[in-house]
């Protein structure tokens, strides 16, 4: 087995290009992921931004839903953005009728909870684990963190609101580290990916 | 944009990265026209990424002719409440005081669209002066830089809506990607007189020879029918597809959606595709372009 881990990025819809960017930066290999094979042969997967209801929508009709959930119940390492942050939740606030996620972490979202594109932002967010300077957030429509659960850490809050989570192997965040130039949390995510290779080869 | 935040500093709304990056969010994605909200949850529920909120849609535009102009807010914020996912609303070309009546309803994003009749034959509206994200029209790429300079955040190749015919919208994705692929290969001292040829901004001819693709998301839009057509685009450099007419001029709106919806993602497979494409019932019937009188042409609109 190589030293470099294999991560995807699920390419159904939405900033895929930008994650394969950031990851390759972070020292993975990185490919984009539509099909159930395809999930098969990576050590952890990016979950990107995008429109929930159609990540979602796509993930059971091309029957990636069930084998993804299946990864992340076996521990796979998984990181989702914003949307991706959304499939990750074990529940949705307020979910479109018949929308499902991957689930991973003990939470609830708020989809749009920052408001619409009007209100989206940029500001600066301290990540535990993240260190050095606080990393720039873009939130865009984007979700928060209603409440969590005893397994869950919450990594970064932003006026009052969680923005940024891991639970054992999964990570979210509502902001887009993926659209800056500053990539340290996605190493943060590599290295969640190479620890678990090492911890399985054991 | 400074690169430097700290945690004091308050955040900062309409900026370029939050403008862009909401693009960036669409890629992959097909946006469709609906005129009700009742259209606007069967295009969310087949998968669309956004919708664009209008009065009639394109083929009616066409069909009923007179001034065409921004919706009746009423209707634009019965859509909003209708879905959850983005919304975008069209004002006509340099009518800015439009723009802004879509910004105070709330809307995602503005399309200032050659669909509507132009309200200004020499300019465009000022994009910078808005929080709400624009985008815009292009039959090359010379037009694209034009409206990025101001302030487009996301740039759709034109096509000619309202027809079902997808020969302009190939004919101008193809022209743009192959005037990136040019100056791809200049060097440096060609890209002033590229810039010159292009009649846009030297900055935004560098950034893109140095890119290799446009500083903005490109979606393709205009005569967009059938899942195989989105696909088309998409193998062709489109990052997404804005369908119009095509899809509530169709036999079955909520199939055929649906369908496209399929086909955009996996553009690349041919079994898909065809899967896809079966029994959509029909098509809109669709208008050859080559008939059409050039006074006609909606993408002759803005400059």
């Amino acid at each position: 087995m190589s030293d470099t881990p294999v991560i995807g990025v699920l390419a159904l819809q939405g900033d895929v290009r930008e994650h394969l960017v950031a990851l390759a930066v972070a020292d993975a290999v990185a490919r984009p992921v539509r099909r159930p094979e395809e999930l098969a042969e990576v050590d952890g997967l990016v979950v990107p931004g995008g429109e929930s209801t159609t990540i979602s929508k796509l993930a059971v009709l091309f029957g990636v839903m069930e084998p993804l959930r299946a990864r992340v119940r076996d521990g796979m390492p998984v990181y989702g953005t914003c949307a991706g942050m959304i499939m990750l939740a074990d529940k949705i606030l307020d979910p479109r009728s018949g929308q499902e996620t991957v689930g991973g972490i003990d939470m609830i979202v708020r989809r749009n909870a920052f408001g619409r594109q009007n209100e989206s932002f940029e500001a600066a967010v301290a990540v535990e684990g993240v260190g050095g300077e606080p990393v720039e957030g873009v939130f865009i429509r984007a979700p928060w963190v209603e409440s969590v659960g005893a397994a869950v850490e919450v990594l970064a809050e932003h006026d009052g609101h969680i923005v940024a989570v891991r639970q054992g192997n999964a990570l979210a965040t509502s902001f887009h580290p993926e659209l800056t130039g500053d990539h340290r949390v996605h190493r943060l995510f590599a290295d969640m990916v190479r620890a678990n290779r090492a911890a399985q080869s054991l | 944009m400074s690169s430097t935040l700290s945690e004091n500093q308050a955040p900062e709304t309409g900026t370029a990265r939050v403008k862009r990056g909401m693009a960036e969010q669409l890629k992959g994605g097909v946006i469709m026209d609906v005129v009700t909200p009742e259209q606007a949850k069967i295009a969310e529920d087949a998968g669309a990424v956004a919708v664009m909120a209008l009065e009639r849609v394109p083929a009616d535009i066409r069909k009923d002719g007179g001034v065409a102009r921004m919706s009746d807010p009423d209707m634009i914020e019965g859509i909003i409440s209708a879905v959850s996912i983005p919304v975008m609303a069209k004002s006509r070309i340099g009518h800015f005081v439009e723009a802004q009546v879509l910004q105070s309803l709330g809307v995602d994003y503005i399309d200032e669209s050659e669909v509507l009749t132009p309200a200004d034959e020499v300019n465009h509206s000022d994009k910078f002066a808005f929080t709400t994200p624009f985008v815009c029209g292009a039959t090359n790429l010379g037009e694209a830089l034009r409206r990025i300079a101001e302030g487009a955040a996301m740039i759709r190749s034109k096509g000619e809506a309202g027809t079902g015919n997808v020969v302009e919208a190939v004919r101008h994705l193809r022209q743009i990607k192959n005037e990136i692929a040019r100056l791809r290969g200049y060097d440096n001292n060609e890209l002033y007189a590229a810039a010159k040829d292009l009649r846009a901004p030297y900055e935004l001819v560098k950034e893109v020879s140095e890119l290799g693709r446009l500083p903005v998301v490109l979606f393709s839009a205009g005569g967009v029918a059938t899942p195989a057509d989105a696909a088309l685009m998409r193998q062709l450099g489109a990052e997404g597809v804005f369908v119009g007419s095509g899809i509530f001029k169709s036999g079955d709106p909520a199939k055929r959606a649906a369908a496209i919806v399929k086909a955009t993602t996996f553009y690349d497979d041919p079994k898909i595709i065809a899967d896809a494409s079966r029994n959509l019932g029909e098509a809109m019937v669709g208008i050859n372009c080559d008939t059409l009188p050039e006074t006609e042409r909606y993408a002759n609109r803005g400059w």
